[in-house]
């Protein structure tokens, strides 16, 4: 009784502090909206915890058996219960990274334009463009790339490398289509749209005064951008990197259909590989036994503490922007 | 005598830099078009009407269609709707007009963990809690992990309209005399609805594709399923199967599915975007 009426008092501004039959109260409805909504809200953090309590929980037949050496070793063996995730961790981290390579230049390249020099009615329009590439759905990446980018890469691209840099280890071997290469570039376009729309937006934020104290100056248009504009938004660049690059890493059905599934590791970009994603998209619904389902698991688990990681950074790198709510 | 400034070389750089920073824009854009040429191109050309009023014909014979996933695809988005536009807007009402203290903070906290889960990490959860117990796949696991990922940007998309509307709006309604619930529910709600309304769609469009948490959840049938405890077929992941197959046919098809996915996304997506830049300003009603 003693909290519904300084629920009555802060929320309405001139109630008497009369008592309100339960009806009454219930008409006006404050006490109900707050618990619903309450418990909408609450749900959120029982989802969280219940999915946390469940990977830990599902993975202890493998997490007690291997410990630490499921991430260090890379026999792959679901015959013979031996459990190594090297290759996956491996294949995860290089295509993850080879796609910032590629990415990343061309995003925030793209973002200045955006943001410095295309006039804002294009940049709008272009803009529009570029969030609706990141509403493609994965799998559709991923058609693409199996019959579209593989015959590219295998005809034209891999050719030229190959002769230019082929020298290079990481560029040696017998390109078959499959590979860690083929699989970061998907990834590149995937994210490339995430790296320019939150850079663009972190662009415009900069302050006019910070771009007019350099161009009275007498500073061309590139060098009030290099200059004054960039490093102001470094942290917010930076930190729609980290989320592009958590993307990347749990990304599944565009990777698993044209990475390879081959659960080795090469030193060679060109060769087949495999992703912790794309493993367990394509062994969970045939794996056997409960070792193997837990083995399974205990990778989802690492996927998943990696990314909260990287999100974690990400959003201390942006604290304090003000991010336009979207699906991105 | 004085040099000019700037000097030759940093005119030069400039006009190069900024040239190479256009053909970025110019290479991130042309990448959509790209991609919807080659499916427009490939998908059109695929579409028959047997893709929606048939069923998928046994491994090897041409022809046959996807109707049932189609259908199953519906079931799905239906069943995540029904979870995450309820739990994601009244927690996203909560968060903007009840909240106060460390809680609120620690449910935004949670819901931007709950986005960035890789969304296969979200079809193993929804394995354990689900599919386990029951011993099978089923249409319900597979709307339950669509669902689970909506709530995420439904509730933020939900809050920052919400914040956006003035406070002004908030006093008049309370002035008036009139609850804080009704406030919320007569006032506040309908002068953001346009933006909750856009936020929902991106969601649903968001979603619909989603392929990784359908995969060991509503796994996929070749058949009609009937009810809501039965594996379902469903679009994203009959296209991963069809594409991933040796079968021209399938290939076919593949990009069939592929282009009336696409079109159902981009479409919403358009719909959305316009739905929100005709917004009325509240103030002016």
């Amino acid at each position: 009784m003693a909290s519904a009426t300084t629920t009555t008092q802060t929320v309405g501004l001139s109630s008497p502090p009369e008592k309100l039959s339960i009806m009454a109260r219930l008409r006006k409805g404050d006490e109900i909206a707050f618990l619903v909504t309450f418990a909408s809200a609450l749900s959120i953090v029982l989802i969280t915890v219940l999915l946390v309590q469940r990977l830990w929980a599902d993975s202890v037949l493998s997490r007690h058996l291997f410990s630490w050496h499921f991430l260090h070793t890379s026999t792959w063996d679901p015959v013979q219960d031996q459990f190594g995730a090297l290759p996956f961790i491996y294949g995860t981290v290089v295509t993850a990274l080879l796609s910032l390579v590629m990415a990343v230049p061309v995003g925030i390249g793209a973002a200045i334009f955006l943001a410095e020099l295309a006039p804002r009615k294009v940049s709008n329009v272009l803009t529009f463009m570029i969030e609706l590439l990141a509403a493609v759905p994965s799998v559709i990446f991923g058609l693409l790339g199996i019959f579209i980018m593989l015959p590219l890469l295998n005809h034209y691209i891999v050719p030229i490398i190959q002769q230019i840099f082929g020298f290079l280890p990481i560029f040696q071997g017998k390109f078959y289509g499959v590979s860690y290469f083929s699989a970061s570039c998907v990834l590149a376009i995937m994210i490339v749209p995430f790296i320019v729309s939150i850079s663009r937006e972190v662009l415009i934020a900069v302050p006019q005064s910070q771009r007019e104290a350099m161009m009275a100056l007498g500073a061309t248009k590139w060098d009030v951008t290099w200059r004054a504009v960039f490093p102001y938004a470094k942290r917010g660049i930076i930190g729609s990197i980290f989320l592009a690059l958590a993307r990347a890493l749990g990304e599944t059905m565009a990777v698993t259909m044209v990475i390879g599934n081959v659960p080795k590791i090469s030193a060679s970009l060109f060769a087949p590989g495999y992703t912790i994603a794309a493993v367990i998209a394509n062994e969970f619904t045939e794996a056997t036994g409960d070792l193997y389902i837990s083995a399974l698991i205990e990778l989802g688990l690492v996927l998943f503490a990696v990314t909260m990681i990287i999100n974690a950074i990400a959003r201390i790198l942006m604290l304090g922007m003000a991010r336009q709510e979207s699906t991105l | 005598m004085s040099k000019k400034y700037p000097p030759r070389y940093k005119q030069v750089t400039n006009v190069v830099m900024l040239s190479l920073t256009g053909l970025c824009a110019l290479l991130v854009v042309s990448v959509l078009f790209f991609i919807l040429g080659y499916l427009i191109w490939n998908g059109a050309r695929s579409l028959n009407l047997a893709f929606f009023t048939n069923l998928p014909v046994p491994v090897g014979q041409v022809g046959g269609g996807m109707a049932n996933a189609i259908v199953g695809s519906m079931k799905l988005l239906l069943l995540a709707s029904a979870i995450g536009i309820p739990v994601g807007v009244l927690g996203g009402i909560y968060l903007a007009e009840f909240g106060k203290g460390l809680f609120p903070s620690t449910v935004r906290y949670m819901t931007d963990l709950l986005n960035g889960v890789p969304s296969i990490v979200m079809g193993i959860f929804v394995y354990t809690l689900i599919v386990l117990p029951q011993h099978h796949f089923s249409a319900l696991a597979g709307g339950v992990a669509l669902g689970i990922m909506m709530i995420p940007i439904a509730l933020r998309s939900t809050e920052g309209f919400l914040r956006a509307v003035p406070n002004t709006l908030r006093e008049g309604g309370m002035a008036l005399g009139a609850s804080k619930a009704q406030t919320v529910a007569k006032v506040i709600i309908p002068a953001a609805m346009h933006g909750i309304v856009t936020g929902i769609l991106l969601d649903v469009a968001r979603v619909a594709g989603e392929t990784a948490p359908l995969l060991f959840t509503s796994f996929g049938n070749q058949f009609w399923s009937q009810g809501w405890n039965q594996p379902t077929a469903s679009l994203p992941v009959m296209i991963f199967n069809y594409a991933i197959s040796p079968y021209e046919d399938w290939h076919r098809q593949a990009w069939a599915a592929g282009f009336v996915l696409l079109t159902g996304v981009f479409l919403t997506n358009i719909f959305a975007r316009i739905v929100v830049s005709t917004k009325r300003s509240p103030a002016r009603r």
